[in-house]
């Protein structure tokens, strides 16, 4: 398992090597000059030019690579004397368009985009979990019919349309959820105003996911319960209970978790839409203002997060997939 | 004898958007205490569905099943058709089990095999786990699984094949049964594995005193372990006798078709002999004698009846029957000739 775990760490590490690479060699492509878009309207060459020396983009290519990674372990200083400043390890940049390390940035936006993609995830289980054994258990019948609705209106709803509609009625009209103009809590400081916060975000990417969730559980537990095993239990005189919530259940349970793993990690990277309707100053939001800003250095940032993410989900999931499935075996 | 299983008149059909499939269509058979029963058909013969019907295990509302199926639970007789679920649930596993084709698919992937056969037991025995898991050492030493201690913690992706059919009938005996239903239990096997559990299940009947249901395409399986044959064809017993009946004087054309396409090394240059046709739709079947298509002896039969009425089962002997318009005595002659050729 340690063999298992440390060859599939330094294959990861490879992968994140090569994607910070190739992000990095598309920014410097890029028919921008990245001085000149550090200062604002009133700029002079002289400022341009001082903040090129500065942030080393008078270097080479490979050489302010270099010092992109050699940033992250080390830390980085810019500039030379009074008019020095240093973004501490791990530095992923800095950002001249908000003044301040890329890695504080991102710092703010992580929590409140985990407490979404979360709480989202769980939403979205129990949802679609619950729905799916149910239309599998009444195949055909009225609970099934309901929840292929469900589905159907779920998956054809974009986020910004269920978004809006419950920020809109929910919150507005209804007055249930006060507006989230107050800013995030985390959990631990005010778990009411934490959900408050979050619930209406969490419901729009969990009913978008839940839709996806049920027809995956439903058609994967309908196929499973025409397998031979499922015979064998009923032959040997298990009850339909049984063979349906142990026997059946328990074989779908491992291709539902690689499904969960991979739509969380994506979700990691940002939920653009949902954190831009609800306002929330997540990853999601920062990389959309970034990319409209030309802030380069977060955009690489939040990219090498994103793919980060992924990465380590899917090793965490093979890991999973180990444990539940006996025939996976880790070498 | 001991009888443990009569069915009467079984009917078993099945509701599809084509029409309605009638696989079973008045089956009646017996099975008796150490004894093998075979029944030998083709793919849709209703064979296997006539082995579900007695398990109980086609889906409500699926199936529409008529006749009797009168099961020995240990001593006491009771009719499968009319049970509840939970009466044929209870029946299952413990005075009838059954083990099936494929030995690969029918163990749970992710269950450890020991925990699978106490499964077996726990069900009919609640709360005895430490019984069960003794039964189930037990049951898998018995069906020649080395290391039984060991081998029970594993998964049955680390078995053979072979193996797995062990496992498979291990698992059937847990509660000792006293009918065992194997439904083509050695067709995804190699031929000498086969053989071992052939042998296996004729030690295991011997031992226990149980009676077989035997469900079969393979005519050299119903050769070694079978003592009385059942021949079906589209949903109908079309011969039943002892299996020296069948395979030294058959009676019906389509048990001779069957003996007459085994493939024999001595005769290497000849063709097989295949049973001319298709066997018919089971949601139209003609009016007459549903093999009467595919037959070579309608012109023997007196009344050219083959086309107009089914043939009822009948026999000169009372343990020798079978289904064909064609006069017994004169069938005795033909086929008698026909085997000879073809046995040499």
């Amino acid at each position: 398992m340690l063999k298992f775990i440390g060859r599939r760490a330094a294959f990861a590490a490879m992968t994140i090597l090569i994607v910070s690479a190739v992000v990095f060699m598309i920014f410097s492509f890029l028919p921008f000059d990245p001085a000149a878009l550090t200062c604002g309207q009133r700029c002079t060459d002289q400022i341009v030019e001082a903040n090129r020396v500065r942030l080393g983009f008078d270097k080479p290519i490979y050489e302010q690579y270099w010092l992109f990674l050699s940033g992250i372990f080390a830390g980085r200083t810019y500039g030379a004397g009074s008019a020095a400043f240093t973004c501490p390890a791990p530095s992923f940049g800095y950002s001249f368009n908000e003044n301040a390390c890329v890695t504080d940035m991102i710092r703010e936006a992580l929590p409140i985009t985990i407490s979404l993609a979360i709480g989202a995830l769980i939403m979205w289980l129990i949802v679609g979990i619950g729905l799916g054994i149910i239309a599998a258990k009444f195949k055909n019948r009225w609970p099934d019919t309901s929840s292929s609705v469900f589905v159907l209106l779920a998956t054809s709803l974009p986020t910004f349309v269920t978004g809006l509609a419950l920020l809109i009625w929910v919150s507005i009209k209804w007055k249930l959820v006060p507006l989230s103009l107050t800013g995030y809590t985390s959990l631990i400081d005010n778990p009411y105003k934490f959900m408050q916060y979050f619930i209406l975000p969490w419901i729009t990417l969990a009913i978008a996911y839940a839709a996806i969730y049920t027809r995956f559980t439903r058609a994967a537990l309908l196929e499973t319960l025409g397998e031979d095993y499922i015979r064998t239990a009923r032959a040997k005189g298990v009850g339909e209970r049984i063979v349906f919530f142990k026997h059946t259940l328990r074989a779908v349970l491992a291709p539902l978790i690689t499904l969960a793993g991979l739509d969380f990690a994506g979700l990691i990277g940002g939920a653009i839409i949902t954190e831009t309707i609800f306002n929330l100053p997540g990853l999601g939001r920062l990389t959309l203002r970034s990319v409209y800003e030309f802030d380069l250095s977060v955009v690489l940032a939040t990219t090498i997060l994103a793919a980060v993410v992924v990465i380590v989900m899917n090793l965490i999931v093979d890991m999973l997939y180990a444990v539940l499935d006996p025939r996976v075996r880790i070498v | 004898m001991t009888e443990l299983l009569r069915i009467e008149d079984l009917h078993v059909s099945f509701k599809t958007d084509d029409g309605i499939v009638r696989a079973v269509d008045g089956v009646s058979l017996t099975l008796n205490a150490g004894e093998t029963v075979a029944i030998v058909g083709e793919s849709g013969s209703g064979k296997t569905v006539t082995s579900l019907s007695v398990m109980g295990l086609h889906k409500k509302g699926q199936a529409e099943i008529s006749g009797s199926i009168s099961l020995s639970d240990h001593g006491t007789f009771k009719d499968v058709v009319h049970l509840s679920d939970d009466e044929i649930r209870d029946i299952r596993g413990r005075a009838v089990s059954m083990i099936f084709q494929d030995p690969m698919s029918s163990l749970h992937p992710y269950y450890k095999i020991g925990n699978q056969l106490a499964e077996a037991y726990l069900v009919h025995n609640r709360g005895k786990k430490k019984e069960a898991m003794a039964r189930a050492l037990e049951m898998l030493d018995l069906v020649g699984i080395p290391e039984p201690a060991k081998r029970a913690q594993e998964f049955p992706h680390q078995f053979s094949g072979g193996m797995r059919q062990r496992v498979m009938i291990a698992m059937a005996l847990m509660n000792s049964p006293q009918i065992l239903i194997a439904d083509e239990p050695t067709t995804a096997l190699d031929v000498t594995v086969q053989a071992q559990i052939l042998a296996l299940l004729s030690k295991l009947k011997k031992e226990f005193n149980m009676g077989i249901l035997l469900i079969t395409h393979d005519l050299g399986v119903v050769a070694q372990v079978a003592d009385r044959v059942n021949v079906m064809y589209a949903g109908r017993i079309v011969e039943e006798g002892a299996v020296d009946d069948i395979f030294y004087s058959p009676l019906a054309p389509y048990t001779l078709g069957l003996l007459k396409s085994v493939p024999r090394v001595s005769k290497n240059n000849e063709r097989l002999k295949a049973i001319p046709g298709q066997p018919p739709s089971l949601i139209n079947l003609p009016v007459g004698c549903p093999f009467a298509p595919r037959c070579e002896y309608k012109q023997h039969s007196s009344e050219a009846g083959c086309n107009t009425t089914r043939p009822a089962l009948l026999g000169t002997s009372s343990t020798h029957r079978s289904r064909c318009h064609v006069p017994e005595n004169l069938r005795h002659e033909l086929f008698a000739a026909e085997l000879k050729e073809v046995q040499g």
